[in-house]
This record gives structure tokens, sequence and C-alpha cells, in this order.
């Protein structure tokens, strides 16, 4: 009897401690971790930079494509051009907020859309039964052998000059970009996803689900899904700068977005055409692609080590 | 061996899928802004097979791929067929731009291990002292960081402000560099190599970094390497003879997906220094539709990816025993 009241007292008292999460918990490392939040802070700043300049116009100050000024064209960093000007007396501030914008949406689109397809594609590896994992497994090899940037540019040509039905050109166009990246990229996801689910799919907590009576997708919603969670959100975040590195390739040999839209890529194609010229033009793009790539990676480091339960 | 005979489906597919990848991209390889006479564009098309219906097409290419049709053993080496553009055969440009690519591969390699290695080193015997945060600080900002920014600051700093080293270029005008004795520091055309080589070697050199000093780490906590200062033995002797060698087996590891990267990641690189390698003339054969020449790079550089892994396979189960394939 008093055996039972001891452990009745410390279960008290382990609910009197605040309850901690996964999520609470992982959030709480991550927050000691400075170059972590230094990154996400910098992501952040260039976020909310680049929407409200695409929002007020105080922010962005000029029209990204239209204004043109031929009387000042290639000046560097003035009161009235923060960056400069380029070749045609455009605003490089409003055309780099502009650019980094579009970066940003590839980068968050193509991770989306790898979550997507992984957490599908990788969840009926692992539990639709051998066949379809095979068929998985072959693809993710074909995949592998097949090198990322060369698919991704063919693919690109191959929707370069077409439209998605319903949808304006620039919208359809950006799209499309994000599609032929995200068509390359999802395979590690999937791959990851598949490996959890399989290690998780042997786990007694997951007998013990089973064992109640929960339904299948009960068990794989609420039991698997959360566990598997951790890797692929580190994988997911990793894989933003990559997206938009790949973007700015795309960019870069001609086949990114159409004209006058400015990706960052663009912007460090142009620049590099008038760097005898003109260095601030390929400078302020490749600072900001530099930040957002550097932060994402620092984000990225953090979170993993936030999430991996095995540092604790 | 299997996995060596699992390379042939692998690169039967891959060809597939580039095949009709490259015939969906819109317009052709004798879409020009003049328009040719029809006359001309039908011999056109009938020379190089494309007025046969696309099916027919693939397996004609595929007849003429596949080492079958040879004298048993198939020892022949592939027929990639002529580019559309230049009516070369496929395998001499490939060849006359892996030379270069081959070059550059090279060099980067180079300046990775050597870079790689010694900071890495550096870093593990300062540890959490001034030279181990330079490396870390390093291998940081090297692995995040694109060889495409990584050139466009170089560029910026060391071409255009200093004017030390060239825009871009590679090689002389006369000759392509491999003509010429690779030996011979004439040929080498240093002022236009420098940029290239570290934009391209860099990321590489930062993992390895990563990688000695971790591993170097590890072995320097060992027992061995306790006995042997015990010993006696000077310091130098303790790290170069008992840590350094056993450091290197995670090194030797990574060699293969390092060659592999330098060789697709040199693409980038030959994009930005307007550099004649396989890269560009993919890209070139791209935007030319010229169907020979993007089947031809893609599979050299499928071919290229499937031998590093094989090759990181192999090590990893010569380096460690655990590991068995069948």
């Amino acid at each position: 009897m008093a055996r039972a009241e001891t452990i009745e007292l410390s279960f008290e008292e382990a609910a009197q401690r605040p309850e901690r999460g996964l999520w609470s918990d992982a959030f709480r490392r991550l927050r000691r971790n400075r170059l972590a939040l230094a990154g996400l802070f910098v992501v952040g700043a260039i976020l909310i930079l680049a929407v409200l300049a695409n929002m007020v116009d105080t922010v962005q100050r000029y029209d990204p494509a239209f204004d043109q000024d031929y009387s000042r064209i290639h000046q560097g960093p003035t009161v009235d051009h923060f960056f400069g000007t380029d070749s045609l007396g455009r605003d490089n501030w409003a055309r780099v907020l502009q650019g980094t914008l579009i970066s940003l949406q590839v980068g968050l689109g193509v991770q989306a859309m790898v979550l997507i397809i992984g957490l599908t594609v990788g969840g009926a590896a692992a539990l639709g039964g051998r066949l379809a994992d095979n068929i998985m497994m072959r693809f993710t090899d074909l995949a592998y052998a097949f090198p990322d940037l060369l698919a991704i540019i063919l693919l690109r040509s191959v929707f370069a000059d077409r439209d998605l039905p319903m949808m304006a050109h620039d919208t359809s166009q950006l799209l499309l970009v994000i599609f032929a990246i995200g068509f390359v990229a999802w395979v590690t996801v999937a791959r990851l996803v598949r490996g959890q689910m399989l290690s998780l799919k042997e786990r007694d907590f997951v007998l013990a689900a089973r064992a109640m009576g929960a339904p299948p997708w009960r068990i794989v919603v609420q039991h698997m899904l959360p566990n598997a969670l951790g890797p692929v959100i580190v994988a997911v975040v990793f894989g933003i700068p990559l997206a938009i590195f790949a973007e700015a390739v795309l960019a870069f040999i001609g086949i990114g977005l159409p004209p006058p839209t400015a990706s960052l890529g663009r912007l460090i194609s142009e620049g590099y055409s008038y760097i005898q010229v003109n260095i601030w033009v390929v400078t302020f793009p490749a600072v900001v692609l530099a930040l957002l790539m550097l932060s994402f990676t620092f984000l990225g480091d953090g979170l993993r080590d936030a999430l991996d339960p095995r540092t604790r | 061996m299997r996995r060596l005979l699992w390379m042939i489906p692998l690169l039967w597919a891959v060809a597939t899928i580039t095949f009709f990848l490259m015939h969906a991209v819109p317009g052709g390889p004798f879409d020009q802004e003049k328009k040719l006479p029809p006359q001309v564009l039908a011999n056109l098309n009938a020379k190089y097979n494309l007025d046969k219906p696309l099916l027919e097409q693939y397996v004609l290419y595929l007849w003429d791929l596949a080492p079958l049709k040879a004298d048993f053993p198939p020892v022949k080496t592939p027929d990639l067929g002529v580019s559309f553009r230049t009516n070369q055969p496929v395998q001499d440009r490939i060849e006359v731009g892996f030379k270069v690519t081959a070059q550059l591969g090279v060099v980067a390699f180079l300046y990775a291990l050597v870079i790689g290695m010694s900071l890495g080193v550096i870093a593990a015997l300062n540890q959490n002292r001034m030279g181990d945060y330079l490396g870390v600080f390093f291998a940081t900002i090297g692995t995040a960081l694109p060889s495409f920014i990584i050139a466009t600051f170089l560029v910026v700093i060391f071409s255009v402000k200093l004017g030390w080293f060239t825009v871009l270029g590679w090689g002389g005008p006369p000759a392509l560099p491999w003509d010429a004795p690779f030996w011979d520091p004439g040929n080498w055309h240093i002022r236009q190599m420098v940029l290239p080589v570290i934009s391209l070697g860099t990321l590489p050199a930062a993992y390895i970094a990563r990688i000695t000093r971790a591993s170097l780490l590890e072995v320097l906590g060992q027992d061995y390497i306790r006995t042997a200062r015990s010993k006696g033995l000077t310091e130098w002797v303790v790290i170069l003879r008992h840590t350094v060698k056993n450091a290197l087996v995670p090194v030797l590891t990574v060699i293969g997906p390092i060659f592999a990267f330098l060789v697709t990641g040199s693409f980038i690189v030959e994009q930005i220094f307007s550099i004649p390698g396989v890269g560009r003339a993919f890209v070139r054969a791209v935007f030319d539709r010229d169907y020979g020449m993007i089947m031809g790079t893609v599979l050299f550089y499928a071919v290229i990816v499937a031998v590093a892994n094989l090759v990181v396979d192999v090590l990893y189960a010569a380096v460690d025993p655990r590991i068995r394939y069948g």
C-alpha cells in the first residue's frame, strides 16, 4: 500500500513539472543555438522585406521592370538608388527584392511539392507492400543515376515556351520552374520517409496501437507520422537553399523565368555581362543569395541538432 | 559484379527518359531564324532519321548505341552517333570537352585534397583554439555556399578589382591545353585556372576538412596514441606515422562522391567562366536541340555518376570488412 502511494506521488510530481513535448523541447534547444537563431532572423528579415516590397511602394521605391532612366545607368549605390542601377537605369534595390521574393517562392514551393510527393511516395513504399517498395526503390536508383541539374535543365526546356492553362504567363512559368526542380528533388525525401516508416513499423508502440484496435490510417497519421517528421523537416530545410540554387543556375544559363521578371540568378547573370563596367549589379544579388543560403543552412544545422533525440 | 550488371538497365532507362524528354522540347535541331528551303530540311531530316516515327528513331538510336551488333565478346565502344549541328562524331566532341573538364577536375581535386586535409589536420590539432575555429568556419562557409556564389565573389575581388586573374576563359586560342604536354607549366594558363579551380574545389575541400578533423579527433583519443606518446616518440612522429595514417581511411571513402561532384559540378563553373568543357557542350546542345549531343553528354554524365557510386561501395567494402555486397 505504502508502495503504491509513493508511485502515485511521483506521478503527481511528474505531472506538476511543466509538460515538454518533442516540439517545445526542440524549440528550446533551437533557441540556444545562436547561429541557427541568426539564420532564422536573417531569413525572416529578408522574407518580410521582400514581401513588403512587393506590396508597398515606399519600400520598393521603383518599379523593378519598367522604371527605366537612361540618364543614370550603371550607377553605384546612392541615396536615390540604394543598390545602384543596371544597364537600363532600373533600380537594383527593387530588382533584387523582387528576385529575392521569387527565389524564396521557388525554394518554399519546391519544398512544399517535395514534402507532398515525398511523404506520399515514401509512405506508400514503406507501407504498401513489396511490389510498391521495389518499384519505388528502382525509381530512386534511376533518379540517383541521372545527374540532377541535367534533368532539371531538360525538364525546364520541355516546358520553356508553354503555359499552364487558365493562368497568367508569369505565374505559370514560375510554377513550371518549381515543377521542374521539384520533380527531381523529391527522391531524397521519399527515401528518407521510407526508411523512417520501415523502422517505425516494427516499433512496440505501433504494435500496441494495433493491439488496441486502432484503424491503420490512425496508426499511420497519429503515431508514425509525427515520429518520422523530424528528419524530414531537416531535409526539407536543407532542400530550400538547394532549390534556390537550382533556380539560380537555370536563370544563369538563360532558361529561368522570362524577362523582365528578375530572379536572383538572372540578376547575377546580367551582372556578369557588365562586370567590367559596374560590379554592383552582380554584387548585391550575390550577397543576398549567399545570405539566404547560409541562413537556411545554419537553420537546418540547428534544427537537426534540436530534433535529434540522441543528442539530448 | 551484380551491381555492375545493374548499371546496364539503369543506363538504358536514363537513355530512354532523355530521348523522349528531348524530343518533347519544342523546336527541332534545324530551326533557324531564316527558314531553310523545304527540300533541304527534308534531306537533313532524312539524313538524321528525323523523318521516321519517334519510336523507330528510338530503336535505331539504341541499336547504334548498344554494343550488340559488334562481334562477340562485345568489346566495341558504343556508337553515340553524330552531332546534328557540326556533323562530327559525338564521341570526338565529348572527348575534346572532357579533356578540359578533366584538367579542371584534376587540379580542383588536388586543391581540395591539399587544402581540405591540411585544414582538417590543423583544426584537429588545435582543438577549440584559433586554428580550429578558422577550419570550422571555412568548412561551414564552404559547404553552404555553392560554386556559383564563390565564383562571383572571387571574380569581383580578384579579377575586376585587383586584376590578378582573367574574368573568364580557359586555355589559349591556338590549341586546347591537352594537346600540349600536361606537365609543361607553360601550357597551364595559370591565370585562367586559379579562380575556376577554387570555385569548384572549395566545397570538396570543406567536406574533406570536416571529415579529416572528425576522424583525426577520434583517432587522437585512442589508446595506441597514448602508447606512442608514452614511448617518448616526438609529437611529429606520433602525428604523421600513427595518427594521420589511420585517420585517412574515412577520407578515402568520400573520394568517389567527390569525383562525381567535380565532374558534374564543373558544369556550372564551366558556364560561369566560359570553359569549353562537357558541361558547356551539354547546355549548347540543349539550346541547339542537338539531339545527338544531348544524348551523348547525358549518358556520359550518367556513366560517370554510376561508376563513382560503384567505386564508393567497393571502397567502403574494402575499408570496412563488415560491409559486404553480393
